[in-house]
């Protein structure tokens, strides 16, 4: 091995953190009408940690992403006014600069841990003796305690979260930016995540941007909020707690999980004498792995019924088979054993096992919400697609018209009938999502973390929704991992990997 | 065991740099496709049968990996013999299929061509690391880093295609329309989520850009390898004997007559 080259002064690690100033800057993205930021003046002062709010659509992650230099140049958009770190312009800090991005998936750049996290370092060109070291510490910091030859696809979301923070850390950022970077994680990785954020920011005493409508979590870790004005500038700037008093009630309508304002939970009326739809016994879920024939089981002995007007959570610990037994009650996995029945009532004429029945007769009893919409959009259209399942039954087109027209309206899809599914925001998304199966009135909606990620105003809305479903008769199974959505609406509680349902109580049962 | 971290066994093959296995697999097809005679195949492969004792595939891995070109080389033979342009005595006839000794032998040299070209090919691939044959690349052969390490990260997007299509099915099971329709419904289950797998993946890949230029990566500055690659002595043996593979079956074959020079 040769001997490792010595430093050159201008790629020392800045270990300094960095100062912020804004003035007057604005950023249009190529081929946008509007600005997405538009006469923000703010200054940032090293060591500080600032929360970032706004409505959707304030241009939180456009700062971010100009932050972090990864915005691209005049081709992708115009630049107003000034964005300086330490006095540079923001595109010459790379390196000086991390970003943790929101989707756990997207951010694995190599197959094993060690490498995953050496690869900012390498890029930065710091010579390989003093790579692995870091290596080690940045891994230590976010608590990751794993070989460095890991492999990173077998990580949970939480930890791949983690390992992009170590990835960003062994860099040794003066500026860490962190773009709603527990989103997408379970409760546990939430913790874990916010922890490692906490430890490394102590150690290193870096300047800290967060972007995160669930307050909550970030309010004791920052020691001031901005709030950005959709309309351009900053709406609002200080203390946390000053900030979360005077704007909470703005904050909550655009969205922001605000701990003093929590969404109000409908009330319920439950249905008299509840049919039983689906019988579990003993039942087991698996999946097929690619390229094998039997299925893997993954959660086995579970019982349990499905009751019309009752909703029924699925709750545990990741990997524990939650999404495949949701996957399987609504008759889209072929069981792996065990016994799953419709009752006569439900399978109304054909034979009682889900997976046996046709792609048409599933859909006026069994509606599935994936839990990422993207995998259900079919049309290019909102209105196209929302009009596949109607015709599928083949309604006329007098019903299938009214019924979609009522659907966009009740969901407030009605101004985007036009848009192409996929250019929707994520709260558009999950109303879409939920009003493609609802297109068929199934009487059973099987849904899959319906409020993962999602802001305060659509979990409200669909928390509503789904309360007048219950009300009116449909049966609901949900996996989730949201506490408030279970006292919101759960009847009954199936925690896997315990024997038996618990029941909670609040509605039919 | 995965498409990026397959679980190799530590053998003398697998230590080896994948930049030396790649140039012996290169050596060996080239040698084999200048003429297309069974002997200068047939050695070859009697040569390569040796040293795949070396290569720590277990057997259920070597004939699981191997199996395509098992199955391509026969066909590709029995096509030959059968089709193939005819010379010499006529031993067969029927119809317009017409086997002769010229047909006959021309695909014995197909079918053994195959083999020896195959599989040393996907044994050496076997027992290599995606990341370390990228690190071979860019530190051994100096490709640009931005292009092979973007092909690396990229190749960690398969695994989630797989998933992706998995969901893709089922939802069109779940929307009403998962079956029916005859052959036209078919294809339209097959084109309709390779389209929606098609934006899900340049997604994916966009947000994948964005992370890796996050941390530094895509820039005109040089950049340090956590991982050295380096060709060491028993590389360049193994250069050494994949040439001599080569040169052997090729003066055997000139020897034996049989050598026939495609470009002659």
């Amino acid at each position: 091995m040769p001997a490792p080259t010595s430093f050159t002064p201008g790629r020392e690690p800045h270990r300094r953190a960095v100062q912020i100033r804004a003035h007057d800057w604005g950023w249009r993205h190529a081929g946008r009408h509007n600005p997405a930021v538009s006469g923000l003046g703010l200054q940032i002062e090293p060591g500080e940690r600032v929360l970032l709010l706004g409505a959707s659509g304030a241009g939180k992650s456009t700062l971010l992403h100009a932050l972090a230099g990864v915005l691209g140049d005049a081709e992708d958009g115009d630049a107003t006014g000034s964005l300086l770190i330490d006095g540079r312009r923001a595109a010459e800090a790379r390196g000086r600069v991390g970003l943790v991005l929101q989707d756990p998936d997207s951010q694995v750049v190599l197959a094993r841990v060690g490498d995953d996290v050496a690869f900012g370092c390498e890029n930065l060109a710091v010579p390989r003796a003093e790579i692995w070291p870091r290596v080690r510490r940045a891994l230590a910091e976010v608590g990751l305690d794993l070989p460095l030859d890991h492999p990173t696809s077998s990580l949970s979301g939480g930890q791949k979260q983690r390992l992009a923070l170590a990835g960003v850390l062994a860099m040794q950022p003066g500026l860490l930016l962190l773009d709603e970077p527990t989103a997408n994680l379970d409760p546990e990785g939430v913790i874990d995540v916010r922890d490692a954020v906490v430890r490394s920011l102590d150690l290193s005493g870096a300047t800290c941007v967060i972007i995160e409508h669930r307050v909550e979590v970030w309010q004791d870790v920052v020691d001031r909020v901005i709030v950005l004005d959709p309309a351009g500038g900053v709406l609002a700037d200080g203390a946390t707690r000053d900030i979360l008093a005077s704007q909470g009630e703005r904050l909550a309508q655009a969205g922001v999980w605000v701990p003093a304002l929590p969404p109000r939970f409908p009330t319920r009326h439950p249905v008299p004498q509840p049919q039983t739809l689906l019988r579990a016994e003993g039942l087991m879920v698996g999946r097929v792995p690619f390229g094998r024939r039997t299925a893997s089981v993954v959660a086995d002995n579970i019982t349990l019924d499905v009751r019309a007007g009752t909703a029924s959570v699925v709750t545990g610990p990741n990997g524990a088979g939650k999404s495949t037994l949701a996957l399987t009650l609504a008759g889209l996995l072929a069981p792996a054993g065990g016994m799953l029945r419709a009752s006569d009532a439900f399978s109304a004429g054909i034979r009682p096992e889900p997976h046996r029945w046709r792609s048409t007769q599933l859909l006026t009893r069994i509606g599935t919400v994936f839990q990422d919409p993207e995998h259900q959009f079919l049309a290019a259209t909102v209105r196209d697609d929302l009009l596949i399942g109607p015709r599928a039954l083949g309604l006329s087109v007098v019903q299938q018209t009214s019924r979609v027209d009522e659907l966009m309206l009740r969901l407030r899809l009605d101004h985007l009938a036009d848009a192409n599914p996929f250019t929707l925001s994520g709260g558009e998304k999950r109303r879409m999502s939920v009003a493609t199966v609802l297109a068929t009135r199934p009487r059973l909606l099987v849904l899959d973390e319906p409020t993962f990620g999602q802001d305060s105003r659509t979990w409200q809305e669909l928390v509503t929704l789904l309360a007048e479903l219950l009300d009116e008769g449909t049966a609901i199974v949900a996996v989730t991992h949201d506490a408030q959505f279970v006292s919101a609406l759960a009847d009954e509680e199936y925690r896997l990997g315990t024997p038996d349902p618990i029941r909670l109580g609040s509605g039919a049962l | 065991m995965s498409l990026l971290t397959p679980t190799i066994r530590p053998s003398v093959v697998a230590r080896l740099n994948p930049v030396a296995k790649l140039a012996v697999a290169l050596t060996v097809s080239c040698a084999l496709l200048l003429s297309i005679d069974w002997v200068s195949a047939g050695v070859a492969l009697l040569l390569e049968a040796v040293l795949l004792v070396w290569s720590g595939l277990s057997a259920r891995q070597f004939w699981l990996r191997t199996a395509p070109v098992w199955i391509a080389a026969p066909m590709a033979s029995i096509t030959t013999v059968l089709y193939g342009e005819d010379s010499g005595a006529l031993l067969w006839q029927f119809g317009f299929i017409s086997v002769t000794e010229g047909s006959a032998q021309l695909g014995l040299a197909i079918g053994l061509r195959v083999l020896a070209i195959g599989l040393p090919g996907i044994v050496l691939l076997a027992t290599t690391d995606p990341t370390d044959l990228a690190d071979g690349l860019a530190q051994v052969l100096r490709l640009p880093a931005r292009f092979v390490l973007g092909g690396l990260a990229g190749l960690r997007l398969v695994g989630m295609f797989i998933e992706d299509w998995h969901c893709l099915t089922l939802a069109r099971r779940a929307r009403g329309v998962g079956d029916g329709g005859g052959v036209r419904g078919a294809a339209r289950r097959f084109f309709g989520p390779a389209f929606s797998l098609l934006v899900i993946s340049v997604r994916r890949g966009s947000k994948l850009a964005t992370a890796m230029e996050a941390r530094g990566f895509g820039s005109d500055e040089p950049r340090t390898w956590a991982r050295l690659s380096q060709v060491r002595a028993a590389d360049a043996v193994l250069v050494g004997v994949g040439c001599a593979i080569s040169g052997i079956a090729i003066a055997v074959a000139v020897w034996a007559g049989t050598w026939s020079f495609v470009l002659a």
